[in-house]
């Protein structure tokens, strides 16, 4: 069979070319119409949503972190600044391989495993690409320089600072001046979102807490272009942040570190106050704690140590201990006595070692177990007498007593410039009433006269008790800050002094106190020794922590330290012109004149010292600003 | 229209000196085509200027590139179009052979084997891309030797011709090159006279064809698939591209952000700014006005490589001409189609725009094939 001849119709083959190109370029302008038509949607009808999401893309609003204002004593001592930290970051974006890349990071510095925990879940949360998650916090110079070095090695790892607060004198201050932490939930729903949107942390205690307000500064805002790996390539536009203002604390350094360490190894509390003031020169809280760990998270290991140790290093004794107050207060119980007619400064008694009370078969000891003999108010003040007191009080009365001391500022909060103040307890026939719904009875009076049983103060209200009876009768009240950005804080308001029917028993039962230290019978005669040019006026007190039972002798080698006696002192220097009242408590320290007094000599000891050097200087430090 | 053609053919032929004395004509290159290139590639180096973050370096190598294609296409036009025909056949064979070594000792890139390298030289290049225009070449050949409109055992046998090419390099896998192979190779079968019967049924096969596409897919493929039908589902991954793309061309508005302005791209928002992606520069930085000029240039182009191949004086270089330039198109569309949304995500750069050697080469090469074709003329049309 012969191959078959194709036959071709070049024309036909033309045309039918010429009419699929025809259709072809018909269908090529059809399809150019339909991209046309899509640019269109996109760029004229959807312009305003793509141009907006390409801005959104670029430009975000930032806000800026006002710098938190410093704290410093009254000389210009920094308590509290701002320093810069350094943490390591991974961007998962541009990290090829985590698990890699934490491996070998962690063979240059330290990573927790419970850092690792939190970089993980931080990681997991849903964020913007090209964020950065932080693994390490607070870099130490030579961790930075390590990573610096081996960065190409670690793609996707990143340094970066920040401001973060630290207290140069973290252990000495910690209830003072407080500490700041990160923001908690409960504390994010109470803030003004806007103000605090680029702030991390918010002062928890102390004066870090109670002026958060002026510490922490106005946010500022910065419109900013940012890349799509949110580096900020522009800032567009930018509002500066309004630092916080600095706060001048009436705090002497000097005196509050002397405070700390002589109280150091013991479980207690030093308040000290200028009288005129109010201002707070000393508030010491034994043991306390470093308060830089909290600010940039303190974890779960160390917190519970402190929190759980039986020195209760977090609870602040000044302010919430509430400790029976003892003989502390047997000077004003006593100028009570005289102002109601209870007692004169020459009545006198006998004083066998106990007092009975009619109808009563319990006695009533005083600490010395054969008595003092003859005592009146100014030897009873002195010695420390319980048995006159014993009879003071029966005489006065509960409601007399409480009547009396309230002004004092016995049983309510002083009002001082930090938070979590206790109220104390200063009890009454009205108080039992109410809150045991029990009647009052005779003994119990017995026992409030020498400041135990209900009664129970703080050592900030012991303290500024002594300042008002060294003002005579003028009432302050205790604050923290002196200034606010240079400019002194006004005196607030207080009410009106304490008057006496006749004021010369200011100065009698001053006298009295001065005569506790001055004088060859004064229960703390022992600080009286070489005193640098001052004189004290005082009171010893030795406050009972357990009920001793009838005929049972207290003996401090038996009972266990949990219970033995705490050791208080208040006093007030020099006694004509009083610069500084001082309240001593020591936890189960034993004796009053034995263990808190000398405690109050060497923390007045470096406050005159600190005056002294002060008066040197020819002007006063200017408050510091970064 | 065929007797237009005869006519033209003669008024030519009756003045060979003119012919001979155009310089154009001498070294076989076809003005309006030659300069809707050099508009395009200017337009293009503009572009990827601003695309590239104002990289010079980035320019000059792309500059190397279009000189070389330029080269390419001088070579493929003095070429005459019988050469090419004599060659087809040959040229087809290898392009198998070289995608068969491709797949067995390809080297890796990018997770698939398209990568073939010259012993000894250290040169690599893509089988795939010459096949883009061998298989034109092939099916034009093969068809212009049969009765036209071709009959059911042409039609047949044209489609085994474009599955095996197609099949080996989807089997790379690159999908999206095997599937602009195919459609050059029906481009041919269609300017042929393909019955429309046949058209209508190759689309209603194509929907049980894609879900069995769909079933030996990989996975990268299906998830370009998925983001493409709904880019909102991933936007921080898969579909962070075509999100970034979409806002780029619509933030770019009538007029556009103005040249090196483009936000998206300069901040590193846009992906691919610089290669599959950078009409979106130019859309964001020249808006509406500067995409339908583009769009414009490259219909100028079509339109004279549909008038070469209407021109064409036999039916293997019409078939040939005619494919070439719609494909040219259909890289054209698919590209813009891709990056504004209305495609899914294949890896097609813009023709003679986007950044990279291989393409414009290929590109240039086939213009080259064109001007061949509209330059070397016989007296009489067969």
């Amino acid at each position: 069979m012969p191959k078959p001849i194709t036959l071709k119709d070049h024309y036909r083959e033309t045309r039918v070319f010429a009419r699929r190109a025809v259709v072809s370029v018909f269908v090529v302008i059809l399809l150019i119409v339909a991209l046309v038509a899509r640019m269109v949607y996109l760029q004229v009808l959807q312009y305003e949503k793509y141009s907006s999401l390409s801005d959104d893309n670029r430009v975000s609003v930032e806000p800026v972190a006002p710098t938190r204002g410093l704290v410093v004593d009254r000389n210009g001592h920094l308590l509290a600044d701002n320093r810069p930290s350094y943490s390591v970051s991974i961007t998962r974006e541009l990290c090829p391989d985590i698990d890699d890349t934490l491996e070998k990071l962690s063979r240059l510095v330290e990573i927790s495993d419970s850092r690792l925990d939190d970089f993980h879940k931080r990681l997991a949360q849903r964020r913007r690409p090209f964020t950065p998650v932080a693994v390490k916090f607070k870099l130490t110079e030579a961790e930075i320089a390590i990573i610096a070095v081996n960065q190409h090695l670690l793609p996707g790892v990143s340094l970066s600072a920040n401001l973060v607060r630290h207290y140069p004198h973290a252990e000495a201050m910690s209830h003072a001046v407080g500490y700041v932490g990160r923001i908690n939930e409960s504390e994010l729903q109470k803030l003004n979102a806007t103000r605090y949107s680029a702030t991390e942390h918010i002062g928890k205690t102390g004066v870090e807490a109670f002026y958060e307000e002026r510490l922490h500064g106005e946010v500022g805002f910065q419109t900013i272009e940012t890349d799509a790996r949110g580096r900020i390539t522009k800032v567009l536009e930018r509002t500066d942040p309004i630092p916080g203002e600095n706060l001048q604390l009436f705090m002497d350094l000097s005196t509050q570190l002397a405070a700390m360490q002589a109280l150091e190894g013991r479980r207690g509390a030093v308040v000290a106050i200028e009288p005129e003031t109010g201002g707070i020169l000393a508030l010491a809280s034994v043991p306390g704690f470093n308060a830089n760990l909290f600010v940039t998270g303190i974890d779960y290991a160390t917190y519970n140590a402190l929190q759980n140790s039986r020195a209760r290093p977090l609870f602040n004794r000044t302010l919430q201990g509430r400790y029976p107050p003892g003989s502390t207060i047997k000077p004003i119980v006593g100028l009570g006595g005289i102002e109601t007619g209870a007692t004169t400064w020459d009545y006198s008694i006998y004083d066998p070692g106990f007092y009975k009370l009619e109808n009563d078969s319990r006695f009533y000891r005083d600490w010395k177990k054969w008595g003092h003999g003859v005592v009146n108010l100014h030897s009873a003040i002195v010695e420390s007498c319980d048995t006159y007191f014993y009879e003071l009080a029966f005489n006065m009365g509960v409601d007399s007593i409480h009547d009396f001391m309230a002004p004092f500022g016995f049983g309510d909060r002083t009002g001082v410039d930090l938070i979590n103040e206790s109220k104390g307890l200063l009890p009454s026939r009205f108080w039992k009433k109410a809150t045991r719904n029990m009647p009052w009875f005779p003994g119990e009076t017995l026992i409030t006269g020498i400041g135990q049983g209900y009664m129970l103060a703080t050592p900030l209200q012991l303290a500024l008790s002594t300042a008002i009876l060294a003002n005579h009768g003028n009432k302050v009240q205790p604050r923290m800050v002196k200034a606010i950005g240079g400019t002194p804080l006004p005196a607030p308001e207080v009410g009106p002094p304490i008057t006496l029917k006749n004021p010369e028993n200011w100065d009698r039962i001053i006298k009295s106190m001065r005569d506790v230290v001055h004088s060859a019978k004064g229960t703390a005669r022992g600080i009286a020794k070489d005193l640098p040019g001052y004189d004290i006026a005082g009171k010893t007190g030795t406050a009972q922590v357990l009920g001793i039972k009838q005929d049972e002798e207290y003996d401090a080698e038996k009972i266990a330290e949990w219970h033995r006696d705490h050791a208080l002192f208040v006093g007030f220097a020099p006694v004509q012109n009083p610069k500084i009242a001082i309240a001593v408590l020591v936890e189960n320290g034993g004796g009053g004149g034995s263990t808190a007094a000398p405690v109050a000599r060497l923390v007045l000891d470096a406050y005159f010292e600190s005056l002294r050097q002060d008066a040197n200087v020819p002007t006063t430090r200017a408050v510091q600003t970064p | 229209m065929s007797r237009y053609d005869y006519k033209h053919q003669l008024g030519t032929s009756q003045s060979p000196v003119t012919r001979r004395i155009s310089l154009m004509q001498a070294i076989h290159l076809d003005a309006p085509l030659l300069g809707g290139l050099l508009v395009l590639v200017c337009v293009g180096l503009f572009v990827l200027y601003s695309a590239s973050g104002q990289s010079t370096d980035t320019l000059l190598r792309q500059l190397l590139r279009i000189v070389a294609g330029f080269a390419a296409m001088m070579v493929m036009a003095f070429i005459p179009p019988r050469t090419y025909k004599r060659w087809t056949p040959w040229l087809f064979g290898i392009g198998i052979i070289l995608l068969i070594g491709v797949l067995v000792t390809g080297t890796e890139a990018k997770g698939a084997q398209r990568w073939l390298a010259i012993p000894g030289t250290g040169v690599r290049f893509q089988p795939s891309e010459i096949m883009k225009v061998v298989v034109p070449m092939m099916l034009a050949w093969y068809l212009a030797e049969r009765a036209l409109p071709p009959g059911w055992k042409p039609v047949l046998l044209a489609a085994v011709l474009i599955l095996v090419p197609t099949l080996l390099i989807a089997k790379q896998p690159d999908l999206g090159t095997s599937l602009l192979i195919a459609s050059s190779g029906f481009l041919v079968l269609f300017l042929s006279g393909l019955d429309w019967k046949y058209i209508v049924g190759l689309a209603a096969a194509a929907v049980p064809a894609g879900a069995g596409v769909w079933m030996v897919m990989h996975d990268y493929q299906r998830q370009r698939v998925l983001t493409f039908l709904d880019p909102e589902r991933d936007p921080w991954g898969a579909g962070w591209n075509i999100t970034q793309s979409k806002t780029a061309i619509g933030s770019g508005g009538w007029e556009g952000k103005g040249w090196l302005h483009g936000t998206q791209a300069h901040l590193d928002f846009l992906p691919e700014s610089s290669t599959d992606f950078i009409i979106a520069v130019l859309a964001e930085e020249f808006g509406l006005l500067g995409i339908c000029a583009l769009l414009l240039i490259y219909f100028a182009i079509v339109a004279r490589g549909m008038y070469i191949a209407m021109n064409a004086q036999d039916t293997y270089s019409r078939l040939l001409a005619g494919s070439l330039t719609l494909t040219f198109f259909v890289y054209v569309f698919v590209n813009i189609g891709m990056v504004s949304g209305i495609l899914p995500v294949v890896g097609v750069p813009l023709p003679m725009v986007s950044y990279g050697g291989t393409s414009i080469v290929t590109l240039m090469s086939s213009f080259g094939i064109l001007m061949s074709i509209h330059t070397h003329r016989k007296l009489v049309s067969t």
